[in-house]
């Protein structure tokens, strides 16, 4: 007798015609659907989530399991659904900033850094040098954040503890940063249409500067806790792979994709603010398993330092510059001229009564996010609120690859392959 | 600004008149394709030597505020190799049903794609294996956020809203919680009884 799981069962409603709690049925149906009382005692459904610490927030997978081997794994997504993208259709451009914070709010700048840079091609608007340099930073840093709560995550995931107290540390000293700059942690809403919020405060670079000089020093200590470790590498190696070939259907991104062994990374392939002009590498993986996900991440966090000291070296060059265009469409006049001047008053009034009007058009620009690519599709019909605002959410997109992933492994090895997907609840329900 | 793709020309002499008419916006280029093409065409884009269009990075759908403005579906193609990028459009009409044939058997990467746009917009993808909501629980009664005729604040009121979530509680489902839960409902106390016959879960007030 062949045996079929009871997938029907997720619409059933908790109570039935009498209003009596209805049983849900978890079990296994035979070929006619008819619903056998036992367990099955071949096949089990385990539910993992959406509160279980592994899961990487509200995540929920139903497996179903024979002995330990995963047979099928469903996804359940939507437990942190906020609707950002139909609120953004009733907001300004500036006011959707904040909401870009929630989405991905593991590197919350990136996220701000991409929307305005999607408004600014819109607009046709050309950034100064020092807001170019200055969004790097805040990209680079992001990147750094993000995969260090990676780091650390997954070795707890997979029993080593004392990395994620490292990555943590390290991680900490970024967010200093960040909240010296910008006054928030997660918060960030750094940027603005033309310009950034914000320029760094006085001495600001020094504090980035100790950051990029000793941060290699906790990556080569993770290299040695890790890379050649045994348990580490029997736990990774050959688990989750993915082709090229897979990974390109998928439509993965990120490290996802490039541990897989496909070299596209946006910054180069496609660049935004001039990383066309910074010398930096992109890590390729081979076989596209956990541990190679890991070797690229790994990596990227060293050159994102490289990228960082780079753009300190620029910004010394800078000082002083503007970090806003004088674009009076998108950035306010300063105060003092808004009240002595009529044509800036003018511009003041227009800009906080109606909002940055893009023309009527659309664009879809897509930056190297940590996770992978994160797009920003704008439709814009000439007025100060989008007609639609999309996020193409890289979590969302990688975590589709994880059934494909999980069938056929471990129970144990779940845990491994989703932490390695590295998701973000915020960004995949957004 | 008028870089157009010279997909565009190839696709032209390839389907003719299904493909509709073709813009450029943010010197990126939109096709505009007949329904009934539609799979051949990204089919085709996808497959031939020179377009190689290997890699769908985002399937969505725009929904206008000029509600006699039809709804589009938005594909965003792009070749890996080439490093070249196409934006695919289907228009469907609203007064007929919202139906587009999945590219699922092109790209895996459309599965979740296609069914958050089927979650959001009720557009259908027929011949899609697992066309179910995805961001809203199943039982979701309300109809398709992102649609313009949805209000910010919902179909329903506030408490009827609340109330319909608590009767999904989707969590619910296949757990042994819930399970446990129908076999100890003779046990329970008498009020506890009645909130859980009244599909009532938690702190509803």
């Amino acid at each position: 007798m062949t045996l079929r799981t009871v997938e029907m069962a997720l619409a059933t409603t908790g109570v039935d015609a009498a209003g009596h709690p209805a049983r849900v049925p978890l079990g296994l149906s035979d070929e006619n659907g008819a619903y056998r009382e036992d367990l099955g005692a071949e096949r089990m459904l385990v539910n993992l989530g959406p509160q279980h610490p592994a899961t990487h927030g509200v995540l929920r997978l139903v497996l179903e399991l024979e002995g330990e081997t995963v047979k099928r794994c469903i996804p359940h997504i939507g437990y942190l659904h906020s609707g950002f993208e139909k609120l953004g259709e009733y907001r300004q451009y500036n006011q959707i900033i904040p909401l870009t914070d929630r989405t991905d709010y593991l590197s919350p700048m990136a996220n701000n850094v991409g929307l305005a840079l999607a408004v600014e091609a819109l607009m046709g608007i050309e950034l100064t040098e020092r807001c170019k340099v200055l969004r790097v930073i805040a990209c680079e840093m992001s990147r750094i954040i993000s995969h260090l709560v990676w780091l650390g995550t997954t070795g707890i995931d997979l029993g080593a503890f004392t990395p994620f107290l490292w990555s943590f540390q390290e991680r900490e000293r970024i967010y200093n940063l960040q909240e010296s700059w910008t006054g928030a942690r997660l918060t960030t809403s750094l940027t603005r249409v033309g310009g950034l919020m914000a320029d760094i405060p006085e001495g600001w670079e020094a504090g980035l500067r100790e950051f990029t000089s000793s941060f290699p020093k906790t990556l080569e200590e993770v290299d040695t806790m890790f890379t050649r470790n045994a348990i580490w590498i029997g736990r990774t190696q050959g688990v989750g792979a993915l082709t090229a070939d897979e990974a390109i259907n998928f439509s993965l991104s990120g490290p996802m994709l490039r541990a897989s062994g496909v070299d596209y990374d946006v910054r180069k392939d496609r660049p935004y603010l001039d990383y066309e002009t910074y010398d930096f590498d992109v890590p390729v993986g081979e076989y596209g398993d956990i541990y190679d996900r890991y070797r690229v991440r790994l990596e990227e966090m060293t050159q994102s330092n490289r990228i960082l000291e780079q753009a300190l070296d620029r910004l010394s060059r800078l000082k002083g510059a503007p970090i806003n265009v004088s674009d009076p469409r998108v950035v306010l006049p300063p105060k003092s001229r808004a009240m002595s001047d009529m044509e800036a008053m003018i511009f003041h009034f227009k800009q906080v009564m109606e909002g940055i009007k893009p023309p009527a058009g659309e664009v879809y620009l897509g930056v190297e996010n940590p996770k992978g690519e994160l797009g920003y599709y704008i439709v814009s019909d000439g007025t100060s609120k989008p007609v639609r605002w999309r996020i193409r959410p890289p979590s969302f997109i990688n975590l589709a690859s994880l059934p494909t992933m999980c069938e056929g492994s471990l129970l144990s090895d779940v845990i491994a392959i989703n932490a390695s997907v590295d998701i973000v609840m915020g960004e995949v329900d957004r | 600004m008028s870089s157009i793709s010279p997909s565009v020309a190839a696709l032209r002499s390839q389907f003719g008149a299904a493909i509709e008419r073709h813009l450029v916006s943010s010197a990126q280029t939109i096709v505009y394709v007949s329904r009934d093409r539609l799979h051949d065409v990204l089919a085709w884009l996808k497959d031939t030597p020179g377009q190689d269009f290997n890699y769908l990075t985002d399937v969505t759908a725009v929904d206008y505020r000029d509600p006699e403005r039809p709804l589009e579906v938005v594909y965003q193609l792009r070749s890996l190799g080439r490093r070249a990028d196409l934006r695919i459009k289907v228009a469907l009409d609203k007064s007929a049903p919202l139906e587009v044939r999945t590219v699922y058997d092109l790209w895996r990467g459309a599965d979740w794609l296609e069914r958050e746009v089927f979650d959001m917009f009720g557009v259908s993808f027929t011949g899609h294996p697992d066309l179910r909501r995805i961001l809203m629980w199943e039982t979701y009664a309300e109809g398709y956020p992102l649609r313009k005729d949805f209000p910010l604040r919902g179909h329903f009121s506030r408490a009827e809203q609340t109330r319909q979530a608590l009767a999904a509680n989707p969590e619910a489902h296949y757990s042994l919680e819930e399970l446990s839960m129908a076999e100890a409902y003779g046990e329970l106390p008498q009020d506890m009884q009645e909130r859980l016959a009244r599909g009532e879960r938690g702190f509803l007030k």
